[in-house]
């Protein structure tokens, strides 16, 4: 409903119609714009790949959401919320594509053009280290999950507020590492195939280590952990 | 030999055990190539009395990777060659890599007497033998699309409606989440075909008991380079080129 000619036929519509219909809602799940332009992360990601990827892949995932949770209960709440919550009902089909939402939306902002190195000096470089015992065991675990997530999966940075401390995990198909208790994602990597298989084919290898080098975007990250370490998890 | 009495019996053995001995040196380049292509067109008994024959290795020794029956342009244009090519030489071949390599560690954990170690290799077989059988047995049951043809015969018969199975195993098949495979399975038990998927790599007959007759291979990189993300083409699209001459071989090794 991004223009006064949407609202109005929404409006006229839904008198019309009669039918209980929130008019102006927006869908409770957006897909965003990717917060740089299809071609600034070549040549590491490729502009077809990103557009495949965030114009079919991710608003797929979207739209599915969506179609899933309107009219019910779930409508207007949080992704987050509806991710746990569809997590603890065990309901796979509107999990996978919520997670898969929230996953992809995290994913765009955890890389930058000209990204990728090593942190500036701070909270979180620090906190790598004293975690991993240095930067480069960290790549090296993080990079082992990545590549070891066999079949379609993420690979996560997470920050454990009962350990206080960072740790790599890795995950299956749409799972999240946030829905379990006392851990909030701060970086993560697609290694679904889709996410490579453009540019590098099935060197997985290849995609993971220029991932590292060349694409994070620590700032997004430093952020993350400020506030995870900021304030307790919301109990949700 | 058992005619005969007395100390002959021996003779015979040795007589037996020399010619087998040397008969390995020409045979073994043949029975090499039946045992590590695991095709379906060599009964699986002998293919796997060969493999035991040539290898002292509890597990069986090498596999390699099989050649196709055709040219990688040959399932143009549902399968362009480069898709081959890349699935073939470089996935297919990596499972086969890795999994000898887990092979070589079961070896030695078995030699060893480590259960816990054996058990340990459970996920790296799973994922790398599953890949190798489940590749070997897709590259099968393709064919250029001017030689697939469903003739009359034991498979259409079980099949019945046949237009409505292929929508059933499509539409599994599409639906499955991530990566995996899409299966029309034979049931010993039943004697009926059963449409299944398996995550990952996990192979149909030890997964669910299913005779496997036809894979459809769902992984990304499948379909990725052709079709990119619009996995429903590329399933309706590889009807065109189901070998269905090797699923009704398939089914009636099965039906044995």
């Amino acid at each position: 409903m991004r223009t006064f000619a949407g609202w109005g036929v929404a409006v006229i519509v839904c008198i019309l119609t009669k039918d209980t219909c929130v008019v102006g809602a927006a869908s409770t799940i957006e897909l965003p714009a990717l917060p740089y332009s299809y071609n600034a992360l070549e040549p590491v990601i490729g502009r077809k790949t990103l557009h495949v990827h965030h114009d079919k892949h991710h608003a797929k995932y979207v739209a599915t959401a969506n179609s899933m949770i309107e009219g019910t209960a779930l409508e207007g709440k949080s992704v987050e919320q509806i991710l746990l919550e569809s997590y603890r009902a065990k309901n796979q089909g509107l999990f996978n594509n919520v997670a898969q939402s929230w996953n992809h939306a995290f994913y765009w902002k955890c890389m930058k053009p000209k990204g990728g190195g090593t942190p500036n000096k701070g909270q979180l470089l620090t906190l790598i280290e004293s975690s991993f015992g240095s930067f480069e065991n960290f790549q090296k675990e993080f990079a082992q999950a990545g590549n070891t997530a066999f079949g379609s999966g993420w690979a996560w940075l997470v920050y454990n507020s009962k350990k206080k401390k960072l740790e790599v995990t890795k995950t299956i198909g749409a799972d999240n590492p946030m829905t379990a208790a006392h851990v909030t994602p701060i970086l993560t990597m697609d290694v679904w195939e889709h996410a490579y298989y453009l540019d590098y084919q099935n060197m997985r290898v290849t995609y993971v280590e220029s991932f590292l080098d060349k694409l994070v975007n620590w700032d997004f990250v430093a952020d993350n952990l400020k506030r995870a370490m900021g304030g307790s998890k919301e109990e949700l | 030999c058992d005619a005969i009495s007395g100390g002959l019996p021996i003779f015979c053995l040795e007589v037996v055990y020399s010619f087998i001995m040397s008969g390995k040196l020409i045979v073994g380049q043949g029975l090499r190539a039946a045992a590590n292509l695991r095709s379906s067109n060599i009964p699986t008994e002998f293919a796997k009395s060969s493999a035991a024959f040539l290898s002292a290795a509890p597990s069986g020794g090498k596999h390699a990777l099989p050649d196709l029956a055709y040219d990688y342009a040959a399932l143009e244009p549902v399968i362009s060659a480069e898709t081959m090519e890349i699935h073939h030489s470089k996935h297919h071949n990596t499972y086969v890599t890795n999994l000898n390599a887990s092979l070589e560690k079961l070896d030695a954990a078995v030699s060893a007497g480590d259960v816990s170690g054996i058990i340990g290799m459970q996920g790296a077989l799973k994922f790398n033998g599953g890949g190798h059988l489940n590749h070997t047995l897709f590259w099968e049951n393709l064919c250029p699309a001017s030689e697939s043809k469903l003739n009359d015969g034991p498979l259409k018969s079980l099949m019945g409606d046949v237009d409505a199975l292929k929508a059933k195993m499509s539409a599994s098949t599409i639906a499955v989440q991530g990566s995996g495979w899409g299966w029309l399975g034979y049931n010993k038990s039943t004697g009926l075909l059963e449409v299944a998927t398996c995550a990952n790599q996990d192979p149909l007959a030890a997964t669910t008991g299913l005779v496997p007759l036809l894979g459809i291979d769902v992984w990304e990189h499948a379909y990725y380079v052709d079709y990119r993300n619009v996995r429903p083409n590329y399933v309706n699209a590889i009807w065109d080129i189901v070998n269905w001459d090797t699923v009704e071989k398939r089914l009636i090794e099965a039906q044995k």
